[in-house]
């Protein structure tokens, strides 16, 4: 089983080392499809461990290497696999392996195919790194290994040119690929913190020997360390106020959206509180997740709002991600871990199926993302209509698809804690989700012809592209059938991750299913009659009503990247530039110019010394002699 | 301090000691201001003598004794020998260096050396080492230590005396009439070496 | 009485004097002269030590002294000689051919 685990590990490494030796040359189908191959191997590998432990329960934990060992610390290479760590890797391997052979379809003309994988492939390994390593450190350094392959992958096509808010709210990829390493490594700054809080007081970095220690530490470090990685969290997983990259991230190729920015690295900061659940369930750091899900509400309500207006294929999937995050937070924050590892599972099928098909899409309307030019696709791309119908069902959360039974326990989870109004607000949010998600469907696959005059010809994908994403229908639709057994088997951690609905809520379980079903049912009714409707009842644009004042707001996202623009980045710039033609030219660069010419001016004048007559060395080493004598001399005197 | 000065003139110690100094500083300063070679030589030589009349004050008959043979008679040989191959006879016409430097200089180094020996020196803690023997001559008490604990740095001295005495051989001795360093029969030789092969 | 004092400062104004000569001469044979009275103004401070502590290193270091002053003669005169071949003089002044 050991091997299993290194196997797991390593492929996608090994599949990254394999592509980018090609990473200059032309493009090759082959480097593509081995490292589709050596992922699909991972992702066998992830499967037998899951069954392994489902069927034996023994947590693998293996030590490959010391890594560091410096005085008192010692942090081995150390993996563990139990049932979180199992189930993200099989999510990730499982997403990424069909990410991996849609995108040999999706990137066909691009010239940097191999050098595609490459990051691809490096990127799974690190997320690998980031879920299955037992230890602090090994989670950090796969937490930066994704932002680092994420910031590649975003910056994809570094080579399109920065434009202005107004043409793209993004800017240019390489621009979106900063604001994401940027936002992200603040966010990290705050994990560290926690990690060092972590380690001063519990002098370990292991995950087991940190959470046998929590007990004992004070409940002001508890909060200050809850917080810290909480950052972290929040920078990862785009929570408010750090969200504005991952909308912009969108830049990158579609696969990457799907893969990153969806399905896996988003959800790396619902991971760590997942994790960490022995810290966020202690009693002292109640306040601490209690803010987590009331934040986690208040981003899934905010995104979703945004998205209600937002035209951009891609951006809309990207608002529902976030919403969607929020979600898991939410969960998370009340205590339902295991609820929110679930929603995370089923939320990365049916979300990297929707944007797929948006890639899909995407790539027949020759990169066309505006869905006010699109319409009644659905007769031209059979196939991606009916994957990003389930998909969108599924993120609406309607039975029996996968989305509406982990939505749905969240939702009730807020409503069993007694928190009426994130319950409300959860409520509502689904609503909008169901509106939003539909309003896409629509707009893009139903109601009038509004592309053949705007010169496109959309085509269907490729037939294997197309065979590839099934697999991800089939458990968009089937996933939340088999909650009942992932609880049983997520269970077998112990008691910090179970989570059980107080028999009142249990009793009124269906009719607050009910509630939501009629809920997202009628936000897609409302979205029918709006935008899918033809002839003298299709959907029009009203000049007017974009004038307004909320839609501005929420077009401009709430001028939240306006404002960080103005108070943040441009002032920001304006002290970088004094610090560095006063302070940086004026007195660092100077210190060491000067530096250098005082040897230089000193080397130049006493080069007279040199004379090559042996007297003159002699009458200076007398000199030398003499002032020795005479410092030896006042020294012992002042002694 | 004048009283002193009188009290300790009195004694035979205290006469010879005076004597020796002055003549001995005298001398030296000849040595060193002179332009010419011989007086210069001369000069030294003397003040050599009476350096070992210092030691024979201070009670290290041996050391004095070898001043004398190795100092006067063998040292000063040398350099007599020596000043054969120069013309001697002719003053020394050199630039000296200008005299504020080298005054200031000696003059300073010797303020710093006389105030710090003048300075009481603390010496109660200091232990003799090799302490010198009641009732045993010096040259007896030099050669026991000088053959038990010195015996090595010895050893090594009196190799160091025969290496220097083979390279004055060779640096002085050797095809005089020739120039050691437009010496151009070691090439020869190489190249002979090369034909033979 | 005569201290160690007094002999410490006649051998302090002799080593001054050959420092002196050291920097005034440029003919290499009485800066050989100088280098002599240094070494002797040392050996004066190594006999007087040693005889007011009543302790014989200082002698043995003396008899070292003299005998390092006699192989430098031997090596240095035989230099001069050659020097004195190749240029025909031995001021520091023409001698001087290795200007940086």
């Amino acid at each position: 089983m050991e091997n299993l685990v290194y196997v797991a590990l390593f492929a996608p490494f090994v599949g990254s080392l394999f592509a980018a030796l090609f990473g200059m040359s032309q493009r090759q189908i082959f480097v593509g499809v081995i490292a589709s191959g050596l992922l699909a191997v991972s992702f066998i590998s992830s499967l037998l461990l899951a069954i392994n432990l489902y069927t034996t329960g023994n947590v693998i934990h293996v030590t490959m290497m010391d890594w560091i060992n410096a005085g008192d610390i010692s942090i081995p290479f150390g993996f563990v696999i139990d049932q979180i760590s199992v189930t993200m890797m099989t999510v990730v391997t499982l997403v990424s392996t069909i990410v991996h052979i849609y995108a040999i379809g999706y990137m066909d003309h691009d010239k940097a195919f191999n050098r595609f994988f490459s990051y691809l492939s490096a990127f799974v390994f690190s997320m690998l790194i980031l879920v299955m390593s037992d230890n602090f450190a090994g989670l950090f350094i796969g937490w930066e290994g994704v932002g680092v392959c994420s910031w590649l992958l975003v910056g994809f096509w570094y080579h399109k040119p920065d434009q202005t808010r107004e043409e793209n709210p993004s800017i240019s990829p390489s621009w979106a690929a900063n604001e994401a390493f940027i936002m992200n490594r603040i966010a990290d700054l705050g994990m560290l913190v926690g990690i060092f809080i972590l380690y001063w007081n519990t002098g370990s970095l292991q995950y087991d020997v940190v959470f046998a220690a929590l007990p004992n530490l004070d409940d002001a470090v508890l909060v200050t360390a809850a917080i810290a990685l909480f950052i972290g969290a929040m920078g990862k997983s785009a929570q408010f106020p750090l969200h504005t990259w991952l909308t912009d991230a969108m830049e990158g190729p579609t696969p990457v959206s799907a893969l990153i920015h969806a399905a896996t690295m988003v959800t790396a900061g619902v991971f760590l509180v997942i994790r960490s659940n022995p810290l966020y369930g202690m009693e002292a750091v109640a306040g601490v997740s209690f803010f987590i899900a009331c934040l986690g509400t208040f981003v899934a309500f905010y995104a979703a709002s945004m998205a209600l207006v937002e035209r951009d294929l891609k951006r809309i999937i990207a608002y529902s991600t976030l919403s969607q995050l929020g979600y898991m937070f939410a969960a998370a924050g009340l205590g339902a871990y295991w609820i929110a590892l679930f929603h995370l599972a089923a939320h990365a099928f049916f979300k990297a199926l929707l944007f797929l098909g948006g890639g899909n899409v995407m790539h027949a309307m020759h990169d066309e993302l505006d869905l006010f030019k699109m319409g009644e696709l659905r007769k031209k791309m059979r196939g991606t209509f009916i994957y990003m119908t389930i998909a969108s069902i599924a993120l609406a959360g309607l039975p029996p698809l996968a989305g509406f039974w982990s939505k749905d326990a969240i939702i009730e989870t807020a409503f069993n804690e007694h928190t009426y109004v994130l319950w409300f607000m959860l409520v509502l949010t689904a609503g909008m989700t169901a509106f939003y998600s539909f309003r896409q469907v629509f707009l893009t696959f139903f109601g009038e012809d509004r592309h053949t005059a705007l010169g496109f010809h959309p085509h269907e994908m490729y037939k294997f592209v197309l065979a590839a994403m099934s697999p991800l229908a089939v458990l968009a639709i089937i996933t939340g059938w088999f909650m009942g057994g992932y609880k049983a088997f997520i269970y077998q951690i112990g008691e910090g991750v179970q989570y059980e609905m107080s028999e009142h809520t249990h009793h009124l379980a269906t009719y607050l299913g009910l509630i939501v079903i009629f809920v997202a049912v009628s936000g897609i009714i409302l979205a029918y009659f709006k935008y899918a409707r033809t002839g003298k009842n299709a959907f029009k644009r009203n000049e007017e009503k974009e004038q307004g004042f909320f839609y501005k707001l929420l077009i401009n996202q709430y001028y939240v990247p306006k404002i960080y623009e103005e108070y943040i980045t441009k002032p920001y710039a304006m002290i970088s530039e004094v610090f560095w033609t006063k302070v940086d030219l004026k007195i660092v660069d100077a210190t060491v110019d000067n530096i250098a010419k005082f040897f230089y001016v000193s080397g130049d004048k006493t080069r007279a010394m040199q004379t090559g007559n042996l007297s003159n060395y002699l009458n200076w080493m007398a000199v030398g002699a003499v002032v020795l004598l005479v410092i030896a001399a006042i020294s012992a005197m002042l002694v | 301090m004048f009283e002193n000065f009188i009290a300790s003139i009195m004694t035979i110690e205290g006469a010879a000691f005076y004597v020796f100094s002055i003549l001995t500083i005298g001398l030296f300063s000849i040595t060193v201001m002179s332009k010419n070679v011989l007086y210069a030589m001369t000069s030294l030589a003397a003040a050599m003598v009476l350096i070992s009349g210092f030691f024979f004050i201070l009670g290290a008959d041996f050391l004095g004794v070898v001043q004398l043979v190795v100092y006067v008679g063998a040292i000063m040989a040398l350099y007599s020998f020596a000043m054969m191959f120069f013309d001697a006879t002719k003053d020394i016409k050199e630039k000296t260096t200008s005299n504020s430097l080298v005054f200031l200089l000696g003059g300073l180094s010797a303020l710093v050396l006389v105030l710090m020996f003048a300075a009481p020196i603390y010496s109660e803690n200091i232990q003799a080492l090799y302490p010198m023997h009641e009732g045993v001559g010096n040259a007896q008490d030099v050669g026991m230590v000088l053959f038990t604990k010195y015996l090595i740095p010895f050893e090594v001295a009196a190799v160091m005396l025969l290496v220097a005495m083979i390279a004055g051989i060779i640096l002085a001795g050797k095809k005089m009439d020739e120039s050691l360093t437009e010496d151009m029969s070691a090439d020869d030789e190489i190249l002979i070496i090369k034909d033979e092969k | 009485m005569i201290g160690l004092s007094h002999y410490l400062i006649v051998s302090a104004i002799i080593f001054s004097i050959g420092l002196v000569g050291v920097l005034r001469r440029r003919n290499l044979l009485m800066l050989f002269f100088a280098t002599e009275v240094m070494l002797n103004a040392v050996n004066i401070a190594f006999a007087a030590i040693s005889h007011y502590y009543n302790d014989l290193t200082g002698q043995m270091f003396a008899f070292f002294i003299i005998a390092i002053a006699a192989s430098e003669v031997a090596v240095g005169l035989g230099i001069l000689i050659v020097l004195f071949k190749k240029h025909g003089s031995l001021d520091l002044d023409d001698l001087a051919n290795m200007r940086g």
